[in-house]
């Protein structure tokens, strides 16, 4: 019996080996993903010893750390509530973060990199080193504004987005998305308040949590003629030049007629380039798609910013809120040629064009800024603990130049005129020069149609000062002219109070 | 019966055969091993209150003393009634009952109110309970010492006992769920407020009917294995017993919904087959017997549900336990989370967060305490289980009975078992499952249980380190029938 007595005790020792090689996997190979994972409530207790910096706008602070009697020292609360909500994100106790409390983690933690001599000097005085402070480039008129717009709009729609931004740096000055929520309860220490108040939100159905401005993807209808008209321009087709119109247009190949919003928009044979887009003629610019061909469209769109994947908002040459990446999508038959119909209705925004309401404001940025298009950014400074040191101050960059001066200041000229003689007149400022372009997108066949509106204001010395668009998601009959008159307040509060840039 | 002074000196100088070293009882290299192990056990004390309380308390070596007073006891009665047993044997499970209480109390301490922390009474708290269970588990286990005087004699038990395992293994599953139901795993009688184990138990009883019936029955295999020299696999007649078992193991796997107890019995009893017959072609049938269950079990759980849907959700767990952190896979997760946090050196005694764990003080337990001493503490403490348990095995080579080697080898190899079974699931290197950890989860079940089965071991070592012609002289005999009939090719007493 000896021999398998010696053999039981190699088994046991295989299976000890066992366990041991296990718990170097566990407590060395995966030691670091475990120790800092999104569950382990560790990081939390460590994390909330330490009080975590401001996000502050324009000397408000939005998101704080209150001192509690609790397991966890510091409570994050946001006195900015829901209107700042998802420019912020939240710092749930469990799973993870979101918006810049996401992105900037590591600064309003504490832990940065770039903090490394105030926690090197705490470590001699043996005090726990804050977090670093985040300041952010909003204009808290224009995002109270669009806000408080947003949620009274005259339509009765309940979901949309706007976005403001400085056309001249990227600064955005207004970040909003609603149906919004209140980042506090998400925040609590209590984790099972947090966790219900998260499964409400999650499971609504128009989906809170969501950043509109940001992630969402809609037809943009007609604001998408900004784009073909830049084509166009590019291609031998000017201002007053003729181009063919009608009150009906079938492509080939379609059995389905495109026509104008009304009969008195552009019946007769031939329209000017400008009349076509100051009366969003859609049978025009049909035919201008058709005959610009989908290379030079898709390529224009390209240019504006469509399909970029990558792009992200927050500090500038570091991540931030993802964005969603815009689509002018399929125009092509199934055999892989041309499909005129698909090409016909993508030129008026419709069909599988899907564009972000950032998308918007950055086509009328860059057409305001002359061409040059800036890189977006939230983040304007960051701010030592002691709020002595700056640490990083936003230095604006150019993202790309989608059309030549000439070009976008013909484009100028011809949104100018859509506020001044045709659909954008609500968007007007005494004072200002306002150019834009309104949209309505059909949104699902038996839904109401999603209301656009992107601009820009000028000022008396032509220099850009806001850009702006603004969506309101099934808002039906008018919800265009609705959406021109919130980006005009808007763009007034941002004229009224800059933010920083 | 007089204790000797020095029993290390005491054999007769007459008597001692040739080439056989002098047997020493080594009881005073047990001593220092105990008192090496209490220091250790206070030291943790000292350092899981200057961490949780800032300041070590006047009286933070009480529980320590406590402990040392009880495992003293302990050792004289091994003195007067074991003096040949393993010395390592005492010191190395004291050193692991003593952490264990160590530990819980250290979770008291993180539970208690800061201003109630500094004055926690001995007894209070789970720390204090375990340590009540210590003092009873002990004097158990010294009874159990004081009445089986010759480890031979409980095999005239063995069937009373057989039939009494199979009662306490099967009693939880006939139990409606309110009495024997807690955490999914039915595995438990409970009176009042209190709750036993009954499987601890079981396995004890198990074992000893198991070495009896095989130590008859390998008369039987060997002869059948004559007859059927070349011929891989048992008779078909053989393997009835080990079809039954199998079956009992699946019944418990699924009525109790526990893969840790069905592996831990199943384990048992092809281990002891396989050292009773010395034949390999047992431990494969078993092995496929019991992974072949097991699978069965995992497809009739997805495909059917009904009593295998618990299995299958722990297996589901266990391959991806992060698919659901903070529902089905959150006990998993965070245990690994701990241990993880713990990386290599471990957060210091009293310096993790024991209390994020769920289950923390029984089956979490190795992960709470990995969090606090790291890779290396828990290496140690695998290390000290391994001692144990080849001690265990060492007295099962040394002994000269066909049942002592059963029983001790059986018994050691069901700890080590167990303990592979609590660690390897928490530890996500095979599906969880509820078992306690022997020695330091809190409960008296299992404190009670492995102290029994220690008792066992320390026997059957005394047996197998004694010398022959009883050269301890003051010790008295066992006069039991020389059963030494399996015994010709078994060692005597070798380094």
């Amino acid at each position: 019996m000896n021999a398998p007595l010696r053999r039981v005790g190699v088994v046991v020792i295989v299976l000890f080996g066992l366990l041991f090689a296990n718990l170097n996997w566990i407590q060395a190979y995966k030691a670091d993903e475990y120790r800092t994972s999104d569950y382990n409530g560790r990081v939390q207790v460590a994390k909330y010893d330490r009080k975590r910096g401001n996000i502050e706008a324009g000397g408000t602070a939005l998101a704080v750390s209150k001192e509690t009697d609790g397991e966890l020292k510091y409570l994050r609360t946001y006195p900015g509530g829901a209107k700042y909500a998802h420019v912020l994100g939240y710092e749930p106790v469990n799973g993870s973060a979101t918006g810049l409390e996401r992105a900037e983690n590591d600064f309003l933690a504490g832990t940065s990199d770039q903090l490394i001599v105030n926690r090197l000097r705490d470590m001699v005085t043996g005090d726990t080193t804050a977090g670093g402070n985040v300041l952010l480039t909003l204009s808290k008129r224009a995002q109270d504004t669009a806000y408080d717009e947003l949620r009274n709009n005259n339509r009765g729609a309940t979901k949309g987005a706007a976005i403001a931004v400085d056309p001249a740096t990227g600064a955005v000055q207004a970040l909003v998305s609603i149906p919004s929520f209140d980042p506090n309860p998400l925040a609590s220490h209590n984790t099972n308040e947090a966790t219900s108040a998260y499964n409400k939100l999650d499971k609504d159905a128009a989906r809170p949590l969501r950043n509109r401005a940001l992630g969402e993807v809609l037809p943009p209808g007609s604001t998408f003629k900004i784009v073909v008209a830049a084509a166009a321009l590019e291609n031998g087709i000017g201002q007053d030049t003729n181009i063919p119109a009608g009150s009906s247009y079938t492509p080939p190949t379609s059995g389905e007629a495109i026509t104008n919003a009304v009969p008195s928009i552009c019946p007769q044979a031939e329209v000017t380039l400008m009349k076509a887009v100051t009366d969003s003629c859609n049978t025009g610019f049909a035919k201008l798609g058709v005959q610009l061909g989908p290379d030079v469209l898709k390529e224009k769109a390209r240019q504006f910013g469509f399909e970029q994947e990558d792009l992200t908002v927050g500090r500038l040459g570091e991540t931030g809120l993802g964005v969603a990446a815009s689509r002018t999508g399929s125009m092509a038959n199934p055999d892989g040629g041309t499909d005129p119909a698909a090409l016909a209705q993508s030129s008026i925004g419709q069909r599988d064009v899907r564009m972000t309401p950032l998308q918007g404001a950055m086509i009328a940025a860059a057409v305001a800024n002359g061409g040059s298009q800036m890189r977006p950014y939230l983040v304007r400074q960051l701010l030592a603990p002691d709020r002595t040191t700056v640490y990083d101050t936003a230095n604006p960059r150019e993202l790309r130049r989608p059309v030549s001066g000439q070009v976008a200041a013909d484009l100028r000229d011809m949104m100018v005129s859509v506020v001044q003689n045709g659909t954008g007149r609500n968007a007007r400022i005494n004072g200002y020069t306002v150019g834009g372009k309104t949209g309505t997108a059909q949104s699902a066949p038996d839904r109401p149609d999603h209301g656009w509106f992107i601009g820009f204001a000028l000022d008396s010395n032509g220099k850009p000062v806001s850009a702006v668009c603004v969506v309101l998601e099934e808002a039906g009959s008018g919800g265009s002219a609705e959406a021109a008159r919130i980006a005009g307040q808007i763009m007034r509060a941002a004229i009224a109070e800059p933010g920083g840039r | 019966m007089t204790a000797p002074a020095t029993p290390a000196s005491s054999p007769a100088t007459a008597g001692e055969r040739p080439g056989v070293r002098m047997a020493r009882s080594r009881r005073n290299a047990e001593l220092s091993l105990l008192l090496l192990a209490m220091a250790l056990v206070a030291a943790y004390g000292a350092m899981v209150e200057a961490k949780v309380l800032d300041t070590v308390t006047p009286g933070f070596w009480v529980p320590a003393a406590t402990l040392t007073a009880v495992f003293l006891g302990m050792h004289l009665v091994i003195r007067f009634l074991a003096p040949f047993a393993d010395p390592a044997l005492l010191p190395a499970v004291a050193l692991l009952n003593g952490l264990g209480v160590g530990f819980l109390r250290r979770l008291d301490l993180a539970k208690a109110a800061p201003e109630e922390r500094a004055d926690l009474a001995i007894f209070a708290g789970i720390g204090g309970r375990q340590l009540a269970w210590t003092l009873i588990s002990v004097v158990l286990a010294a009874g159990l010492l004081a009445l089986m005087r010759d480890h031979r004699s409980i095999s005239r038990y063995a069937y009373t006992l057989g039939l009494a395992g199979i009662v306490l293994v099967m009693l939880p599953a006939v139990l409606p769920a309110s009495i024997s139901e807690i955490n999914g795993a039915k595995l438990w009688v409970r009176i009042g407020s209190f709750s036993i184990q009954p499987g601890e138990f079981a396995k004890l009883a198990l074992l000893v009917f198991f070495a009896y019936y095989l130590v008859r029955k390998r008369e039987v295999l060997s002869l059948a294995s004559h007859r059927f020299l070349g011929i891989d696999f048992p008779r078909g007649r053989d393997l009835g017993p080990v079809l039954v078992v199998w079956a009992i193991s699946l019944l418990v796997l699924v009525f109790e919904k526990d893969l840790g107890t069905s592996l831990l019995y199943f384990g048992m009893f092809v281990a002891t087959v396989y050292i009773a017959t010395e034949r390999v072609s047992w431990l494969l049938i078993g092995l496929v017997l019991f992974f072949g269950g097991a699978y069965l079990a995992y497809v009739l759980g997805d495909a059917v549900g009904g009593p295998f849907a618990n299995f299958y959700l722990r297996a589901q767990i266990w391959l991806d336990p992060f698919a659901q952190p903070y529902d089905e896979g959150y006990q998993l997760v965070q245990g690994l989370l701990a241990l993880g946090s713990g990386g290599l050196f471990g957060a210091g005694p009293g310096g993790g967060q024991p209390l994020l764990l769920p289950e923390v003080q029984n089956d979490f337990i190795f992960a709470g305490i990995g969090e606090e001493i790291g890779l290396f503490g828990l290496s140690a403490l695998l290390v000290i289980y391994l001692l144990i348990v080849e001690r265990g095995l060492r007295a099962a080579l040394a002994v000269r009975d066909s049942f002592g080697k059963l029983l001790a080898g059986g018994l050691a190899f069901t700890l080590a078992l167990q303990v592979f079974v609590i660690v390897g699931g928490i530890s996500k290197l095979i599906p969880l499952t509820g078992q306690t950890t022997p020695f330091l989860s809190a409960g008296g079940s299992s404190l009670m249980a492995n102290w029994l089965l220690i008792a066992v071991l320390l026997r059957v070592s005394d047996a197998g380190r004694r010398p022959v012609d009883g050269a301890g002289g003051k010790v008295t005999r066992p006069s039991g029938p020389p059963e030494q009939l399996h015994g010709a090719p078994t060692e005597v007493i070798k380094p």
